[in-house]
């Protein structure tokens, strides 16, 4: 399958790529990784009359730590996170779901930006960001601004991310005291997307009371989403049995899933609920 | 429209003049015409198109070919040299790791990478290795078996029996 023809442009610095994108307008598309729009676009499905290849751009891709923040370089590509030293140590639900994310070739070039600004609901980053707590940075003609990850996702392949716009970073509450996390997702084969998946984050105080909890669901909402009723009743809480069995139980009642091939509604409600619980449970236990 | 660049394939450079859509895979096989790398999905599900870019595995047919421009592209044909086959090679052959052979350049470049990260892998992380290539033959014990075998040849250490296992 071959595209239509595009012109391509790879600049070597940030400003530059913004410079052109401002020039093309809507008929340009950023190439990051590539290895979702690339097929979209040897299906035809997306049809850019100019890629800008930001793969040049040195600088946008890292792992660190930095005034309480985790930051990752948008162009950070999910095997330099699975192989962060930071990531693995601390911030267990990314090793849980690079592993699942498509397969090892793939994640040799796909990025995590390239993954949120996709703005696919079947995505696996956007969960791990709301469980996260996450922010966004997007960097413009005018400088940088901060989106967080709620007002992120405004609909199918639909992002905050506007013309001209490059996201640059993504900004993560470091984790801190007790601190744990987890992602599953159910898959019917190795590198498909979820038939449902959830991300799980816990922090814990002395007393063993649940100070932050973040939950976000991966492909059982039109956009990707946060489990919000299910936080609530986990902050403040001693997290026992009953209300882990209550938030994953208000999960799966708060998620919008669709039927398709991979399954009708009530099933991924149930997968929803399972899955809450094993992941809260999970990362209760990173937690200790 | 076209765009001129350079591919370093298996050390000898190729110039070539491409569509900007042109993907990576079709310049290997048709413009350097090395027909080694095999086109499957066309979708970068199989891997039968694996090679490697600077050392790192990936799917030629997802990735442009004005991308790799000066970039270090690593196909089956380099494996082999005068002195005789690489040992991934000696290791699919020693293990009956092919059948129909399609996907095995895909296989083995990939394997490659997997054993340079990680020299001595277990049987779970060979199988996570190789998630991204399909074999519709062997069933994959046989090529599980032969990655192994690479893995103790490569390092110098005993190596394992290669009589066929009926599992």
């Amino acid at each position: 399958m071959i595209a239509e023809n595009f012109n391509y442009e790879a600049p070597s610095t940030l400003e530059e790529a913004i410079s052109l994108l401002h020039e093309y307008g809507d008929e340009a598309k950023i190439l990051a990784g590539g290895h979702s729009l690339i097929p979209m676009m040897k299906l035809r499905f997306a049809a850019p009359t100019h890629l800008i290849d930001i793969n040049n751009i040195p600088g946008l891709s890292y792992v660190k730590e930095e005034g309480g923040m985790l930051k990752i370089g948008a162009m950070t590509k999910e095997v330099e996170v699975e192989d962060s030293e930071i990531i693995k140590s601390k911030y267990h639900l990314f090793t849980d779901a690079t592993k699942l994310i498509a397969d090892p070739q793939v994640r040799n070039f796909g990025t995590l930006g390239g993954n949120l600004a996709h703005g696919d609901a079947a995505n696996d980053h956007p969960a791990v960001m709301f469980a996260l707590g996450a922010s966004v940075e997007i960097t413009g003609k005018d400088g940088k601004r901060t989106v967080p990850i709620d007002d992120f996702f405004h609909g199918f392949y639909t992002t905050s991310v506007q013309h001209g716009e490059v996201l640059t970073e993504i900004q993560i509450p470091a984790a801190s005291g007790r601190f744990g996390s987890a992602y599953h997702k159910a898959e019917r084969k190795v590198g498909d997307y979820a038939t449902a998946g959830v991300a799980a984050m816990v922090q814990i105080d002395e007393d063993g009371k649940c100070t932050r909890a973040g939950i976000g669901l991966t492909n059982v909402n039109s956009i990707p989403m946060r489990a919000a009723r299910s936080e609530e009743v986990l902050i403040g809480s001693d997290l026992s049995e009953s209300v882990i069995n209550q938030a994953a139980l208000f999960a799966s009642e708060d998620c919008n899933p669709s039927e398709d091939l991979r399954g009708n509604v009530e099933y991924k409600r149930h997968l929803v609920k399972i899955i809450t619980k094993r992941m809260l449970n999970k990362a209760i236990s990173r937690a200790k | 429209m076209t765009k001129k660049i350079t591919l370093k394939i298996n050390g000898a450079e190729h110039t070539m003049e491409v569509e900007p859509r042109m993907l990576l895979v079709h310049a290997i096989r048709e413009n350097a015409s090395l027909t080694g790398t095999h086109i499957g999905c066309d979708t970068s599900s199989c891997g039968a198109c694996t090679i490697l870019i600077d050392g790192k595995s990936a799917k030629s047919c997802t990735v442009l070919a004005v991308q790799a421009d000066g970039k270090e592209i690593a196909t089956v044909e380099g494996l082999a040299t005068a002195e005789g086959l690489h040992p991934i090679q000696e290791g699919f052959h020693l293990n009956h790791a092919l059948h129909c052979g399609f996907c095995t350049p895909g296989m083995m470049m990939r394997a490659i990478e997997l054993l340079e990260k990680n020299p001595n892998p277990t049987e779970d992380e060979i199988r996570w290795g190789i998630a991204g290539n399909l074999c519709r033959c062997t069933g994959y014990n046989n090529i599980v078996s032969a990655i192994q075998w690479t893995s103790a040849k490569m390092q110098g250490k005993e190596l394992p029996s290669t009589e066929p296992k009926f599992v």
